[in-house]
């Protein structure tokens, strides 16, 4: 993306465009990677109301995998999800692996 | 032709409350401080009076006024408060705030010592506390020049080329509380100068979402406070504009400088707020005995006008520069401006007096003193001390 200069900022860095946080892609800061492994799904969707980044996607009310554009790895998704039977439905990985 | 206007034998801060009664701001959050609480009682009688529509907001400390003065400015609101000393300390953080997202709040602030030791008396020492906070000065040396900078504030602030917020500084209880003889305007006059105001981008304008206050990283800082540099750099085209055009209205002329027979002065002295009056009369006596003796007082602190005021202090043999406020471990921070000003020059030979700190008197024998060693100064050339504490007992 090309970088405004000073003149072309908006009157005092105003956000105009309601919502264009989309457009900054933070996947980049991740070390640890989220993954879902679907059979210990059980479709509460904790992970997709704890996700500080709305990185959970969500389609017709049923988790369907992660935005990896903006999911920062932090890992409290994991970390609240019940799974199956002790069985965690979401895991963190190192990235790269 | 000027307007028809009022005298009233009133205090400064009876004069800065009128002007906010004409102005009819659209919120005041307030947290009284002396010795600026008589503007903001006096105000809230206005609005309990139903003599403006403002919404007052009375809140817990300070730094919530000016929080909750941003948001109602954010929000789409003509806003101005009022405070001193400690309760602009308490302010600090966010005055940056309100600069930074360029919110043209407009506030009195009656000038007063900070502690320790606790004192509530009149110096520079606030004023001078926040000049790199982003606001424009106005500085006031009595009460007309208080209510008339107050009047010019909104016009200066909300101006499309500058949107910032500014403060209009007045000595605390030197003025505040002095009953002096002034001219207000009519109140038709001031609603017409200062005019409607519409925010950029309000945020109560929900049909257009957006979002102020964004995290911003090394990649974006620097351009946002490049975009706040250029928009001081216009202040001081804005400053005269408005003062010529209230000039018409008032038949009071303000530069962004008073000059008071400077023209062929040698030796000059630098004054900020009401010394300034103690000095001219001094002036005149120096004057009578054939000493070509001079004033600059500067009106517009921020942004200072460097060139213009080194231009003319160039031509003086010395100058003494009077700063109400120290920079400790440094000279003061006026002596700093006029310095900096008059370094392209090959100009006067300079010094520094402390002088007035939590509202020590400078007397007109003081005054004397410090025009006898600005003489001496001239003849020889030589500074004893760059900076020294006056009216001091030693
Ligand atoms: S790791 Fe964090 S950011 Fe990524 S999906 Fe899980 S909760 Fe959201
Ligand atoms: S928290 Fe776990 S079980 Fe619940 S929806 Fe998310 S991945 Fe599935």
């Amino acid at each position: 993306m090309k970088q405004m200069n000073w003149k072309e900022l908006p009157h005092a860095g105003t956000i105009l465009d309601a919502g264009n946080a989309h457009t900054y892609k933070t996947g980049s800061w991740r070390s640890l990677k989220p993954r879902w492994i679907e059979e210990n799904c059980i479709q509460c969707l904790f992970c997709w109301i704890y996700c500080p980044d709305s990185s959970v996607m969500v389609k017709d009310e049923k988790m369907t995998g992660f935005d990896y554009d903006h999911c920062k790895g932090c890992g409290v998704c994991a970390m609240e999800c019940p799974g199956k039977k002790g069985a965690k439905a979401i895991v963190m990985e190192e990235e790269g692996k | 032709m000027p307007t028809a206007t009022k005298t009233v034998a009133v205090t400064g801060n009876q004069a800065v409350a009128e002007a906010l009664r004409q102005i009819n701001p659209d919120v005041v959050p307030a947290y009284p401080i002396t010795p600026s609480t008589d503007i903001v009682q006096r105000f809230s009688e206005f609005v309990n009076n139903g003599e403006v529509d403002t919404e007052m907001i009375l809140v817990e400390s300070e730094h919530s006024a000016m929080s909750a003065a941003i948001g109602a400015s954010a929000a789409g609101g003509r806003v101005a408060t009022a405070t001193s000393s400690q309760g602009m300390a308490l302010m600090w953080e966010m005055l940056f705030i309100a600069s930074g997202y360029r919110l043209p709040i407009f506030m009195a602030l009656v000038n007063r010592a900070l502690s320790a030791p606790l004192n509530i008396h009149g110096d520079h020492s606030d004023g001078m506390g926040m000049r790199d906070s982003g606001w424009i000065q106005l500085w006031s040396e009595n009460a007309q020049e208080a209510y008339d900078n107050m009047v010019m504030a909104p016009r200066i602030a909300e101006h499309m080329d500058v949107r910032l917020p500014i403060i209009v500084c007045l000595d605390g209880f030197i003025i505040s509380h002095s009953i002096e003889s002034m001219k207000y305007l009519p109140d038709e006059e001031v609603k017409k100068f200062v005019g409607e105001f519409a925010q950029l981008n309000p945020l109560l304008d929900t049909d257009n979402p957006k979002s102020i206050g964004a995290l911003v990283l090394p990649d974006y800082y620097m351009e946002h406070k490049r975009a706040q540099h250029e928009a001081m750099l216009k202040v001081k085209k804005v400053v005269q504009d408005v003062s010529a055009e209230f000039a018409k209205l008032s038949g009071r002329k303000y530069e962004i400088f008073e000059t008071y027979r400077l023209e062929d002065a040698e030796v000059v002295l630098v004054s900020l707020n009401s010394a300034a009056g103690t000095i001219k009369d001094e002036i005149d006596r120096y004057r009578d005995k054939g000493i070509k003796a001079g004033l600059l007082k500067p009106r517009l602190f921020r942004p200072f006008p460097y060139e213009e005021v080194g231009a003319a202090l160039k031509n003086a043999k010395a100058v003494c520069v009077m700063d109400r406020a120290d920079s400790f471990g440094g000279y003061g921070p006026m002596f700093m401006e006029i310095a900096s000003a008059l370094y392209p020059h090959k100009g006067p030979v300079l010094f520094n007096k402390i002088y007035g700190l939590g509202g020590r008197d400078l007397m007109p024998l003081d005054v004397d003193q410090v025009i006898d060693e600005t003489v001496e100064v001239a003849k020889t050339g030589k500074v004893k001390m760059v900076k020294e504490y006056i009216t001091v007992r030693n």
